[in-house]
């Protein structure tokens, strides 16, 4: 079984955000306005988060594009009291929208904040129903929802690779934002497979994970220079 | 024609049981203006915050100031803080009860009361806050066991189940009074007395089996009690959030809980007395008593938060130190400080100095510490929640109106079920006090004998 992970290089990111829109697409995640967002109700599966470090004249700026991490051990699952959120046989942390009661529990156990909830029933402006990806369910209100790497593509891929009476090759599928990326910072496949890109990448000595002490072992590697 | 018959029984009554009596005339004879106005008043708050429900539920949870990432507000606060006020109620009883401590008798019903009708007010918040409360049921239907929510709905039901026996219990005796002496109120009260007292009868055997049951039900309610609180606490202690994820905060819950009852305890006793003018039941010797075990869980507190701090500040661990910073010193230093304010300085103050350790003075301080304690609650929920881990924002909480008057209406739900229990019901231990009279001297005094042999001792 694959075991699929990302590779972000902070490096090659220049903060542009097409990831951003194209998972907004993707997952027919509603349209917020300016104020929802100011009030923190705004949802954006993938986020990029500005970092500065360093102090004036010696100042550098990071983006640091956050999808859901899928941790091989995700502390959201444990407190989930209905099982709604779960780490299935592919190793994504998915959740199931049509059981969540909406308590909010995984969204305080996730130490990344990546969960979002709905605080209202999605809308969209007229011209952006017609534009519904029709493979993604819409969620409604009172539910939490992220990122799911994309996971109605490896569906797709698994019934063609059925068809063919053959396994889905590791990078057969690829989420939305890596195929956005104008300059390819973001990879994806199997990190368990030795001839894979992300296996290598999640090998250089760029790569590092992100508060890798809290011991949930998220299945998203970032490289930079330090 | 009723009036007179009213005042035959409470003459029955007085000539049978002497001047205990006294007790049963509030609910016998009619009530008064003030009482109706009570009953509208709360009655219309309840109404008030339904209304705010309704909305919530048509708007989905947009309408409260809730926001990523202040996912938890004020009603998970309530939930924690309704738990703490329930706690009390059977703790006093039982732990009095088992010690056999005779200045329990009047007020345990009072006391108990109090936990049987918080801890709907209590379980009902984390319903309220759930985004899809028509889904509830999915926590039976597919259960995950590893959840703390989980372990909550378990303990709080078990200590539902077995308050409300506990209470129901001790009603028994009492309620068979009614059902004998109180032949004049409405058919419909007759018919309550007669159906809920189950045909009890004053009996040797049947008393052993009360006290049997109490006595019983005490030590286990008593573990529950710890368990309950404990376990409110692990819902937040088993995450990885800064200043959640300590293990002092389950004994700190435990406390705080005992703290914020014992007030709610006596803010009860102390209208109580004045309402129903029980000046000979509840007196300044129970309320002296109080105040001592007040000032002992005033200066735990301090411990608890001392050390919780203390420990913090010593590692200097980044995130658990981001926290530290904004309750002590940053965005959450008014509630912060207000708080030690309410919860420590002002009822200490008062309870130490004798001349203010009267009753004014200890429901003033009651009083506080209830305020304190529920800002003790916002203080460790909402600011460890407002500085996420990896996110370069900090959370900001404006509650709404609709969250104001849910948490308003919980409070005079509370207050309604309890004024309404205390016109049909005798709220003193009618049987307990009479108990006492009869064997407490001869108790008194065989333990007398114990500790001072050779002496003689005559009742």
């Amino acid at each position: 079984m694959a075991r699929y992970g990302m590779v972000i290089d902070l490096d090659k990111c220049t903060g542009c955000q097409a990831c951003v829109v194209a998972c907004k697409s993707e997952n027919n995640i509603p349209i917020s306005t300016p104020e929802e967002s100011e009030e923190g109700r705004k949802i954006s599966w993938m986020e990029v988060i500005p970092r500065v470090e360093g102090e004036y004249p010696h100042v550098t700026v990071k983006f640091i594009p956050r999808p859901c991490f899928h941790c091989d051990k995700p502390p959201c699952t444990l407190v989930c009291p209905v099982y709604a959120t779960y780490k299935n046989d592919e190793g994504f942390v998915a959740q199931i929208y049509p059981r969540c009661i909406g308590c909010r529990y995984c969204t305080q156990a996730c130490p990344y904040t990546v969960k979002y909830f709905n605080w209202y029933k999605p809308r969209w402006d007229a011209p952006l129903q017609a534009c519904f990806n029709p493979e993604v369910s819409v969620r409604p209100a009172g539910v939490v929802e992220k990122c799911t790497f994309c996971h109605h593509r490896l569906m797709k891929a698994k019934e063609k690779a059925r068809g063919e009476n053959r396994e889905v090759r590791g990078e057969e599928y690829q989420p939305a934002c890596v195929q956005s990326c104008p300059t390819g910072a973001i990879y994806f496949g199997d990190l368990d497979d030795p001839k894979s890109t992300v296996h290598l990448l999640a090998r250089d000595p760029r790569a590092f994970r992100i508060m890798e002490d809290l011991g949930a072992e998220p299945k998203v590697y970032y490289l930079s220079e330090k | 024609m009723r009036d007179y018959a009213r005042i035959r029984d409470l003459e029955k009554l007085q000539k049978d049981i002497g001047k205990d009596a006294q007790v049963f005339s509030p609910i016998l004879l009619k009530p008064t203006p003030a009482y109706w106005a009570t009953v509208l008043v709360l009655s219309a708050i309840l109404g008030w915050g339904v209304y705010a429900y309704i909305r919530q539920i048509q708007y989905g949870l947009g309408v409260t100031g809730l926001n990523r990432p202040i996912y938890w507000g004020f009603y998970i606060i309530n939930f924690v803080f309704w738990i703490g006020i329930a706690h009390a109620g059977t703790l006093i009883s039982s732990v009095l009860r088992v010690t056999s401590t005779e200045w329990r008798r009047p007020f345990t019903r009072a006391a108990e009361a109090v936990t049987v009708f918080s801890l709907p007010f209590a379980a009902i918040n984390p319903i309220i806050d759930l985004g899809r409360p028509d889904r509830l049921l999915n926590v039976f239907r597919t259960p995950h066991f590893t959840s703390p929510l989980l372990w909550d709905v378990v303990c709080i039901s078990i200590y539902l189940i077995f308050s409300v026996i506990y209470f129901y219990i001790a009603l028994l005796p009492d309620l068979a009074m009614c059902r004998d002496y109180l032949i004049s109120v409405s058919p419909f009260r007759r018919w309550l007395y007669k159906t809920l007292s189950l045909g009890f009868r004053y009996d040797e055997k049947r008393w052993k089996k009360i006290e049997w049951w109490m006595n019983g039900l005490a030590i286990f309610l008593f573990m529950v009690v710890v368990s309950v609180h404990t376990n409110v606490s692990f819902v937040f202690l088993m995450t990885l959030q800064p200043g959640w994820h300590t293990t002092i905060l389950a004994p700190y819950f435990v406390l705080g809980a005992i703290y914020s009852g014992c007030a709610a305890v006596i803010i009860i006793m102390a209208l109580l007395r004045w309402v129903y003018r029980l000046y000979n039941y509840v007196t300044d010797v129970h309320f002296q008593k109080m105040a001592k075990f007040m000032i002992a869980l005033a200066l735990f507190w301090l411990y608890f938060t001392g050390i919780e701090f203390l420990a913090i500040y010593y590692g200097r661990e980044v995130a658990p130190m981001t926290i530290f910073h904004a309750k002590v010193f940053g965005a959450y230093k008014d509630v912060f400080w207000l708080m030690f304010l309410l919860t420590f300085l002002i009822p200490l103050t008062l309870l130490v100095i004798p001349k203010t350790r009267n009753i004014p003075g200890l429901v003033v301080a009651s009083i506080s510490i209830i305020i304190g304690m529920w800002l003790e609650r916002y203080s460790v929920i909402v600011p460890s929640e407002a500085y996420p881990r990896m996110a370069n924002f900090v959370g900001l909480y404006f509650p709404t109106w609709v969250e104001w008057s849910i948490t308003a209406a919980l409070l005079a739900g509370f207050c309604l079920f309890y004024v309404l229990f205390a016109r049909f019901f005798p709220i003193l231990t009618v049987w307990e006090v009479r108990e006492g009279r009869e064997h407490g001297l001869q108790h008194f005094v065989s333990e007398m004998k114990a500790f001072y042999p050779g002496e003689e001792f005559h009742g």
